[in-house]
């Protein structure tokens, strides 16, 4: 039977009132009394020289309160990258400094040159017209292999090179690696792009400054995943502002898939105008604005190579990894290509020897960093494809040799550093082939022919890294912050609770399946419990959410927080019960007398904390509120197996998706339906990067796809309904909830199996093709035909 | 600037607009009504889906001027007076058919200018009535399914939540 309520209930989100009426409060519903509105002019062209930028005349345009161009920001702190990576040589990464305006040169399409603010955005668009700007156009770098040649243009002139990091991991393992190769009896190799994406959460990005003159208080609105760090990253390395004298609220926060973690200009450029113009100053993104300047995502070229023994087991994994940092380090950029990206290259399988090579590559487009898995996707998109060709070349079923090389005793210590806590990947393996009815794909297939369409069948093996942990490790690796979760809980004297989070909800629905976890823990209805998040003036230091890490090291701090709580509670019921506390039982919201009948309810507990007439003032203090920090001591290891069937049509090269499955382990579950809504949507995003969707440049960095005219976001018609699986669950086991997170699985496991899919129905044709790069899109697909 | 006059969710509203304000901008920034949401300046995505006159149009994409004199329904306009929501708004609830909640308003807008035109609509007339309207978050699997419970038919065949 489903519960009603607590860990393991489909309970519905308590959220969706306000948006199904139109009452949420999305950053943009946000008006300051007195507001003025900023309008950036950007740069136009990819890369040149600035020599001057006029604002006389636009300065004198109706309603512009002050034009702002860099020099204005002389003596403000460059936008920090919050990660250094090591090379291979032990020498730090080169980094760049990213001006909120830009300084001297523009480095890509959309880099903010100048800012007017004016009394309506249609006055402050008007004059940023009347700016002259004075450039001389510089060589565009845009490939990156070309980027590294010998003699190419520097984006930035004071670096050595474009070369921000050559890294190797593990560099220890590179020489027995290669050794390894030379023995073995079969060597597939794969080259492969990871094509470029825009997040494109369906909010855009938006920021109000705003500034009291009496209390010297600054408040900054904005569209972000994680408040705290951008309070932190802007207040200490780019305006000077201590944190009690900024507050950062991030309020209904529509989407973020990775792009609203980072710290951008346009919040620090409000937060300063709202100061120097004595008002508060908004900006709102156009949708345009945000593919040229919210940070992109993937964008890797990779060459990766697969050893195996005459029994085909995996024997060495050798990849070289180009990555394109774009034209500045946006805030975790670095960490992406590296330890985001090499430490999951083992996937499910228990392959002794990997090398992995990474350069990251400076090139005149737009920063690039984290996208929903970040790194992740990128790891098992190229695994899963290389064991697939694997597969095909020795003529082994693609399933069996995968079973064949899984990982099946844990905790496993990788070869890319990381060590599997728990997973049962034939489970998932067996849950999927249950799922997918195989056997009667080769009638699907034959029916499909008699309609002239051919049908392919792919699957894959994932696993994701959640929660990345702990923070004396990370820092060890170039975290240039902890990674702990905070919760403060709040119980008020008639018994309701406030749960204050440290993670961030931007539609993962944590307002009610948090809820659900202190319920379930104390026992009373989830309706006595709000949580709130998102404005550092009401919650603990926290990190926010991204890396799926929110029920893994958010709800873990929530359930230390709520221990401490019942903890406290229970001496509290002891002494109203004048009994020991060690007999003290909590169950249903009652707290009772082991063995008699004995009880007094929580209300009464949760008064006399706060009305302590009778209460043993002179063990405890009065009150109920406790706080807690979390830092995890490892991450977690979701794990699952996808299956994708397509359809295509042999005589225009278009793909569609007839069937997909997915069975994943999540370990324990909170919430049913969110989880599985969160899976719908990461495979949509998958589904969207293999078939659909590419930010592409042209050869002078300009952007092509600027607009849902030109990026092909996936539309209802494009997508099928999925059949989702989670009943697979080892917990994790070493958080308190044994949960390992859900948010990124579906957009890392999915994009292999749709190209697996392609390549066996064109192959079922007899096509010599063994890859096609994605997005496979009909001409992409045809050609790959003829 | 020139004075426009229309009906709002049955209230009568007016306010002066230069020529080139859009019929979203008018409603979110003079008539306060935030619910209508901009996601893009291509007409695309259609988060601002309003019904004007019974017929479902971008707000993004309509002048307010061209709006003079019409009846203007809005997400805000959709729920009954004492706060319940209506079927479809209902429906996207039970069936988790949102979760940023940035799209939605749009969604249920367009759901139903579907419904009232195709009452029961199949699988396939959903998604290719929703092609105007962009989600990010659910991959439309919720969305599609939300729409027909709404219609009244019986969506516990579709695959698996």
């Amino acid at each position: 039977m489903p519960k009603d309520g607590g860990i393991g209930a489909s309970s519905k989100r308590r959220e969706d009132v306000r948006f199904l009426t139109g009452v949420g409060n999305y950053t943009d519903d946000i008006n300051v009394n007195g507001q003025a509105y900023v309008y950036f002019l950007r740069s136009d062209m990819a890369h040149g020289t600035l020599n001057s930028v006029d604002t006389s005349a636009a300065s004198a345009m109706p309603g512009v309160v002050r034009v702002f161009t860099a020099t204005d920001f002389e003596g403000v702190g460059s936008i920090p990258c919050g990660w250094q990576v090591t090379d291979k040589h032990g020498a730090p990464m080169q980094e760049p400094a990213h001006p909120v305006l830009a300084t001297g040169k523009v480095r890509h399409v959309g880099e903010p040159i100048a800012a007017v603010v004016a009394e309506t955005l249609e006055q402050a668009r008007d004059a940023a017209e009347a700016i002259v700007v004075d450039i001389t156009e510089l060589p565009a770098v845009v490939d990156m292999k070309a980027a590294l040649a010998s003699g190419a243009t520097k984006v930035h002139d004071d670096l050595e090179n474009n070369l921000c990091y050559d890294w190797g991991f593990v560099e220890e393992n590179k020489a027995a690696t290669d050794a390894a190769f030379e023995a073995a009896a079969h060597v597939t190799t794969l080259e492969l792009v990871n094509n470029r994406l825009v997040a494109n959460p369906m909010e855009p990005r938006v920021a109000v400054g705003d500034y009291s003159r009496g209390t010297d208080e600054h408040t900054l609105y904005t569209t972000s995943q994680n408040p705290h760090v951008i309070r932190l990253l802007m207040g200490a390395f780019v305006l000077g502002i201590p944190e009690h004298k900024l507050r950062v609220v991030a309020p209904d926060v529509g989407g973020g898939f990775g792009t609203k973690i980072f710290h951008y200009q346009e919040e620090a450029f409000c937060t300063f105008a709202a100061k120097a113009c004595n008002r508060a100053v908004k900006w709102t993104s156009s949708r345009t604005e945000a593919f040229i300047s919210d940070a992109h995502g993937r964008d890797h070229v990779t060459k990766i190579e697969l050893a195996l023994d005459a029994e085909n087991n995996f024997t060495a994994l050798r990849t070289e990894t180009h990555a394109n940092m774009g034209a500045y380090l946006s805030t975790f950029a670095p960490s992406v290509p590296t330890w985001l990206h090499g430490t999951l290259m083992a996937g499910n399988y228990k392959t002794p020897l990997i090398y992995v090579n990474v350069k990251a590559v400076f090139t005149n487009t737009v920063p690039v960093d984290a996208y929903r898995g970040a790194g992740r996707p990128e790891a098992t998109f190229q695994l899963e494809r290389v064991v697939d060709k694997a597969a095909r070349e020795l003529g082994v079923d693609p399933i069996a040799l995968r079973r064949q090389n899984f990982i099946t005793e844990f905790p496993y210590a990788t070869p890319v550093a990381v060590e599997y806590d728990t997973g049962d990947y034939h489970a998932t393996m067996d849950k999927l082939e249950e799922m997918i009815d195989r056997s009667g794909f080769d009638a699907r297939r034959a029916e499909s022919e008699k309609n002239g369409k051919l049908r392919g069948l792919g699957v894959n093996c994932y696993i994701e890294a959640c929660g990345i942990a702990p923070s004396n490790l990370v820092g060890q690796l170039g975290a240039r912050a902890g990674l702990y979760e905070s919760a403060t809980v709040r119980v008020n004297a008639t018994g309701g609770l406030v749960v204050m989070t440290g993670s961030h909800s931007h539609g993962q629905g944590h307002e009610t399946s948090f809820a659900q976890v202190v319920a379930e823990m104390i026992g009373i209805d989830e309706n006595m419990i709000e949580i709130v998040h998102g404005d550092t003036s009401k919650v603990p230091m926290g990190m926010g959410t991204y890396g799926s890490r929110s029920i893994a090291v958010g709800g873990s701090a929530m359930v230390r927080a709520t221990e401490k709580i019942i903890n406290k509670a229970k001496k509290i019921a002891s002494h109203l019960l004048e009994a020991s506390e060690a007999d003290i039982e909590l169950k249903d919201g009652a707290f009772s007398v082991a063995g008699t009948d004995k009880s007094v309810a929580w209300g009464d507990v949760t008064l006399a904390a706060y009305v302590p007439h009778n209460y043993p003032l002179e063990d405890i203090e009065p009150g109920l509120e406790e706080t807690a920090f979390y830092d995890p001591s490892n991450f977690t290891y979701p794990s699952g197996a996808y299956a994708c069937e397509v359809e295509v049509d042999p005589d225009t090269g278009k793909v569609s998706i007839e069937r997909f499955a997915a069975a994943d382990d999540f370990g324990n579950i909170i919430n049913p339906m969110i989880v599985t809504g969160q899976v719908h949507g990461g495979l949509a995003q998958g589904i969207g990067q293999a078939l659909l969707e590419n930010c592409a440049y042209d050869e002078n960095g300009q952007l092509l796809s600027a607009s849902y005219m030109e990026y092909a976001m996936p539309r209802a018609d494009d997508l099928p309904m999925f059949d989702v699986d989670h009943s697979c669950q080892t917990p994790c086991t070493h958080n308190p909830l044994g949960v390992k997170g859900c948010g990124e699985a579906g957009a890392i496991g999915s994009p292999p199996a749709v190209v697996n899919a392609v390549v066996d129905a064109l192959q079922s044709a007899g096509k010599d093709v063994t890859h096609v790069d994605m997005p496979l899109s009909p001409d992409r697909v045809w050609e790959a035909m003829q | 600037m020139t004075q426009v006059s229309m009906t709002v969710n049955g209230k009568a509203a007016s306010g002066d607009v230069e020529g080139r304000t859009l019929l979203s901008s008018f409603l979110r920034d003079q008539l306060h009504l935030t619910g209508t949401h901009v996601g893009c300046d291509t007409s695309q995505c259609g988060a601002c889906v309003v019904h004007v006159d019974g017929q479902a149009v971008k707000s993004c994409t309509m002048l307010a001027m061209e709006a003079d004199g019409s009846e203007v329904s809005t997400i805000e306009g959709q729920a009954g007076a004492d706060g319940s929501l209506n079927v479809i708004q209902q429906a996207f609830q039970d069936h988790h058919g949102l979760q940023c909640g940035f799209c939605t308003p749009g969604m249920v807008m367009s759901a139903a200018a579907l419904l009232k035109e195709n009452p029961k609509p199949s699988e396939a007339e959903v998604r290719a009535y929703l092609e105007g309207n962009i989600c990010r978050c659910t991959g439309y699997h919720n969305i599609v399914k939300a729409i027909m419970a709404a219609s009244g038919q019986d969506v516990g065949a579709m695959a698996a939540e």
